[in-house]
């Protein structure tokens, strides 16, 4: 079969080529070459060694965004997947209404980034506004607000996932650990938990990724504001390119730091996984 | 036992006024959408009242604003033959990828994994010089820079389920003289409609979604509905909050008809795409 199958390698696999190669092989290429360079269009490129790189690490903004990021990025990841799995646990247990609620949980989750941060814009600026102040006051409102927004859309997705984990742990494990006379939190800690660790290990990649990545709901929520203090990394690459005119090899260098992180980020997660599922 | 129903009941009081928080954001943005422009940031949680109710004079004005109704037509083109395009071709490269063991196959695969992890500001700004370069910055040549960008996580869980599936049938459709165009569409894809339809879900939900790659490579000549909502903040120096309101509550509606038709669907294809992705 596989020689036949052979000769129809144009018609199984070329329309997906040349979409990839336009759309993500040649500008992927391009933006490493470019973030070595200085120009304005990508014709005009002149080589100019690490100068973007070293411009991209004395930018403030830059640091700050990272910094910014990755504080973000750990309160999220730690309080969505807490009330993630502490919802899944409730709603394993067969109280009433338990799809009603699912339903409603996970909701959020298909609304877009952009409606996301402005429907949480006009709320924490109501909030905000019976003390007579707006997110834009203070950075950490604006991170705060983040934070809320994320948990609000990803709680409904990760539950999800914890239910699906949960329900598939053995019923007579649960019981043979009742009988040896395990307490409620004992079988939690001790069977639940280390039987649901595949599900733990995928809903943190999820949540540290998509923090990392956060872009839509940063734009529309605070925009950067104040003066680009809430803005994170990929607002603020975004930024470099299309706010100053100049400095699109700056945004480019960035670009390729940003890179590299989620990939040693997502790399380390994935051996992490591999590990685990030796063990098993 | 009496106490194990009281904690019972007090568990569900709990879900329901969790439910209740969950869904008071949206409830909000419904409510002020009736209100004045300038009642809205005041008092963003009291009802509207004689005062402060305008009728529908704000969706009026949001749909004028931002073409709204020809937004919803492009998000929907773009959104359907995307999805389309990336079923159908990405199904057959996952295949011939899989059944075809060279060097060149196992490339490709693993350049289509690589692709997942890159984040979208590596590429943006070259991307979108490539895509005005050949002609692609209009809502059909997106179709073909939406394959591209989707491409890696479908092939890769395509690929994942035709691993599973049995060479014998192919093989047998093959000898009873089906070609391999054949083999595929009858035999392969029918076996493939499960992943697909997580896919088609996946997909679906990004494209609809997406903000950043429409507004970078087709601008604002065509707007798709998160590039309308953007739009009519980002453009005129005052915002009008009513209209904002109004096209706030017009984007959600459309995803939460979607999501209560297909639930059981979205949410096995968000589980699915989760554990293989």
């Amino acid at each position: 079969m596989e020689r036949t199958l052979k000769k129809y390698f144009a018609v199984f696999t070329v329309p997906t080529i040349i979409a990839f190669t336009i759309s993500f092989v040649i500008p992927f290429f391009m933006g490493v070459y470019l973030s070595f360079c200085e120009f304005t269009t990508v014709v005009d490129a002149e080589f100019a060694g690490l100068s973007n790189y070293v411009k991209a690490f004395s930018n403030m903004d830059f640091l700050n965004a990272l910094w910014f990021t990755a504080k973000f990025a750990v309160i999220a990841v730690v309080s969505i997947n807490l009330f993630a799995f502490l919802l899944a646990i409730l709603l394993t247990r067969k109280i009433k209404g338990t799809n009603i609620f699912r339903t409603v949980f996970f909701m959020p989750n298909l609304i877009g980034g952009i409606v996301l941060g402005y429907i949480w814009q006009l709320v924490i600026n109501g909030v905000l506004a019976k003390y007579e102040m707006t997110m834009f006051a203070d950075a950490k409102y604006g991170f705060w607000g983040l934070v809320i927004l994320m948990n609000w859309q990803l709680i409904g997705y990760m539950m999800i996932i914890y239910i699906a984990g949960i329900q598939n742990v053995p019923g007579e494990l649960i019981d043979a650990a009742r009988v040896d006379g395990a307490n409620p939190l004992q079988v939690l800690k001790n069977v639940t938990i280390p039987m649901v660790m595949p599900s733990i290990t995928i809903c943190l990649f999820l949540t540290v990724s998509n923090s990392f990545k956060l872009f839509d709901q940063n734009l529309a929520l605070t925009g950067g504001a104040p003066s680009r203090k809430t803005a994170m990394l990929a607002l603020d690459i975004f930024d470099t390119f299309y706010g100053r005119i100049g400095f699109e090899g700056v945004g480019q260098a960035k670009a390729v730091v940003f890179f590299i992180l989620v990939a040693v980020i997502a790399l380390s997660q994935l051996a992490l996984t591999r590990r685990k599922e030796v063990e098993n | 036992m009496k106490t194990r129903k009281v904690i019972r009941i007090l568990l569900f009081l709990l879900l329901t006024v969790l439910s209740v928080l969950f869904l008071a954001p949206v409830f909000i943005v419904f409510m002020n959408s009736f209100k004045g422009k300038f009642y809205i940031s005041d008092t963003p949680f009291e009802f509207p009242n004689g005062e402060t109710f305008v009728g529908i004079s704000n969706y009026i004005n949001g749909i004028a604003k931002t073409g709204f109704l020809n937004a919803f037509g492009w998000s929907l083109f773009i959104t359907v033959c995307s999805v389309a395009v990336i079923l159908l071709f990405t199904s057959m490269t996952a295949w011939y990828i899989t059944r075809v063991k060279t060097k060149a196959t196992s490339f490709l695969y693993y350049f289509f994994v690589f692709s997942m992890i890159v984040p979208f500001q590596m590429v943006m700004f070259t991307m979108s010089k490539v895509a005005n370069m050949l002609h692609l910055d209009n809502p059909a040549g997106i179709i073909i820079i939406y394959l591209g960008f989707g491409s890696g996580l479908s092939v890769f869980m395509f690929s994942g389920f035709v691993k599973s599936i049995p060479t014998d049938i192919e093989e047998a459709a093959m000898i009873d003289g089906c070609n391999p165009l054949q083999t595929f569409f009858k035999v392969v894809l029918p076996i493939l409609k499960p992943t697909a339809i997580t896919v088609a879900i996946l997909n679906a939900m990004w494209i609809w979604n997406d903000y950043l790659l429409p507004s970078l490579v087709i601008g604002t000549e065509y707007r798709t509905i998160p590039v309308a909502v953007q739009y009519l903040i980002g453009g005129y120096g005052s915002k009008d909050m009513g209209a904002m309101m109004a096209l706030l509550v017009l984007a959600i509606v459309p995803i939460v008809i979607f999501y209560l038709t297909c639930q059981k669907h979205i949410i096995e294809g968000v589980v699915a795409g989760a554990v293989k992705g």
